[in-house]
């Protein structure tokens, strides 16, 4: 009767294993909730997968509620730093599969059953991502990259350089040269891009695209010049990580204005569902989706 | 063996909101819930929460505060 009515938050999906049910147990989650497996480990049946799960009161995390939570940032940075520590936690002592933010269960027994539907899928995508990590690898260049003499390119045209003619013409020639110093740049940008991800490619097995970063959440990252020209995801075997990350490095180290961010190991949350198969229901993915743009190598390097 | 270079790899610093929100919001396995938005109403989410994050452009340094904790 005083207990608060709640739901199940569903965190990620993993084998279980007696190491796990220790991390399980020492962890907390979002809203400072009690960590459980589901179902329990249970040593006279093979194991298979189950859900990494917590218990949150109903009225905070039921639609509505969670609908307009949503949109406090206070509130979504807490919620996602609470439920990236327990997937970063349990990815450090076993394969797991993220599950998006915010899955939730009326009970335990509707979890279970949205389980039991899908174990032979959550079964194969794990076999696929053991001994895996996830990299991320952030191309950010200065707007100024390659101007030499460091004006943006809001500057004025330059006003200096004699030409000849009236001034109206040196001023729209003046101001095609900068147009054409800003086309330079993007194509500069491009192609920056383009070479670390080719770099980044062959220690990957599979690799996918998110949208660039930008906005004001993006400021301590970009820099306060820098503008972000790529946001890939890399999935990449544990034994070529060191391969991977120095290939990156290297091919981001003589473009002049160019900086490389790798950040990760990350647990799989790019990687967790497979690409969607193009079968013509659905022409146009929306690129939004981490897993729209995605390009699946089945099968890794051998 | 392979757990140590990826305890190497995090040195105390704190993931960047905005790589986060890249994978948490837009990555991980989408199965029906029972209260889950559904995955358009995600894709709102994000929308909404980029017109947020635009009108909050216009105080004073919002990244003081959110997004890229870097020492």
């Amino acid at each position: 009767m005083n207990r608060e009515p709640t739901l199940t938050y569903v965190y990620a999906v993993a084998v279980p294993t007696p190491e796990l049910v220790r991390t399980v147990a020492s962890l907390r989650g979002v809203a400072d909730a009690a960590l459980s497996l589901l179902p329990p480990l249970d040593d006279s049946r093979p194991a298979a997968p189950a859900f990494v799960t917590s218990q949150v009161p109903h009225g905070d995390w039921r639609e509505e509620a969670l609908r307009a939570r949503f949109e406090d940032l206070g509130w979504l940075e807490s919620t996602a730093r609470a439920h990236h520590h327990v997937i970063q936690a349990l990815s450090e002592r076993a394969t797991v599969l993220p599950l998006r933010m915010a899955t939730l269960y009326e009970d335990e027994e509707r979890a279970l059953a949205a389980l039991r539907e899908q174990r032979p899928a959550f079964a194969d995508r794990l076999a696929l991502l053991a001994h895996h990590a996830e990299y991320g690898v952030k191309v950010y260049v200065r707007p100024d990259a390659g101007d030499g003499d460091g004006d943006g390119p809001d500057a004025a045209p330059p006003a200096a350089t004699p030409a000849p003619g009236s001034p109206g013409k040196a001023y729209l020639q003046a101001r095609k040269r900068q147009h054409h110093a800003r086309e330079d740049r993007y194509q500069q940008a491009a192609r920056a891009a383009e070479r670390i991800a080719a770099a980044a490619a062959p220690h990957a097995t599979h690799a996918v695209r998110h949208p660039t970063q930008s906005g004001p959440l993006t400021h301590g990252e970009a820099g306060p010049d820098g503008e972000n020209v790529l946001n890939d995801a890399y999935l990449v075997p544990d034994d070529r990580a060191g391969a991977f990350r120095r290939a990156v490095q290297q091919a981001g180290e003589d473009l002049p204005g160019v900086r490389v961010d790798i950040t990760g190991p990350w647990a799989p949350y790019s990687f967790a569902m497979p690409a969607p198969r193009t079968t013509g229901t659905d022409p146009d993915p929306d690129p939004g989706t981490g897993t729209g743009t995605g390009t699946e190598t089945p099968g890794g390097p051998t | 063996m392979t757990l140590a270079p990826r305890d190497e790899s995090l040195p105390g610093r704190q993931v960047a909101l905005v790589d986060l929100l890249d994978r948490l919001l837009a990555g991980g396995v989408v199965i029906t819930g029972d209260v889950v938005l559904s995955i358009a109403d995600i894709d709102l989410v994000r929308i909404s929460l980029r017109a947020l994050v635009t009108s909050v452009a216009g105080g004073p340094d919002p990244s003081s505060h959110i997004g890229g904790e870097r020492p």
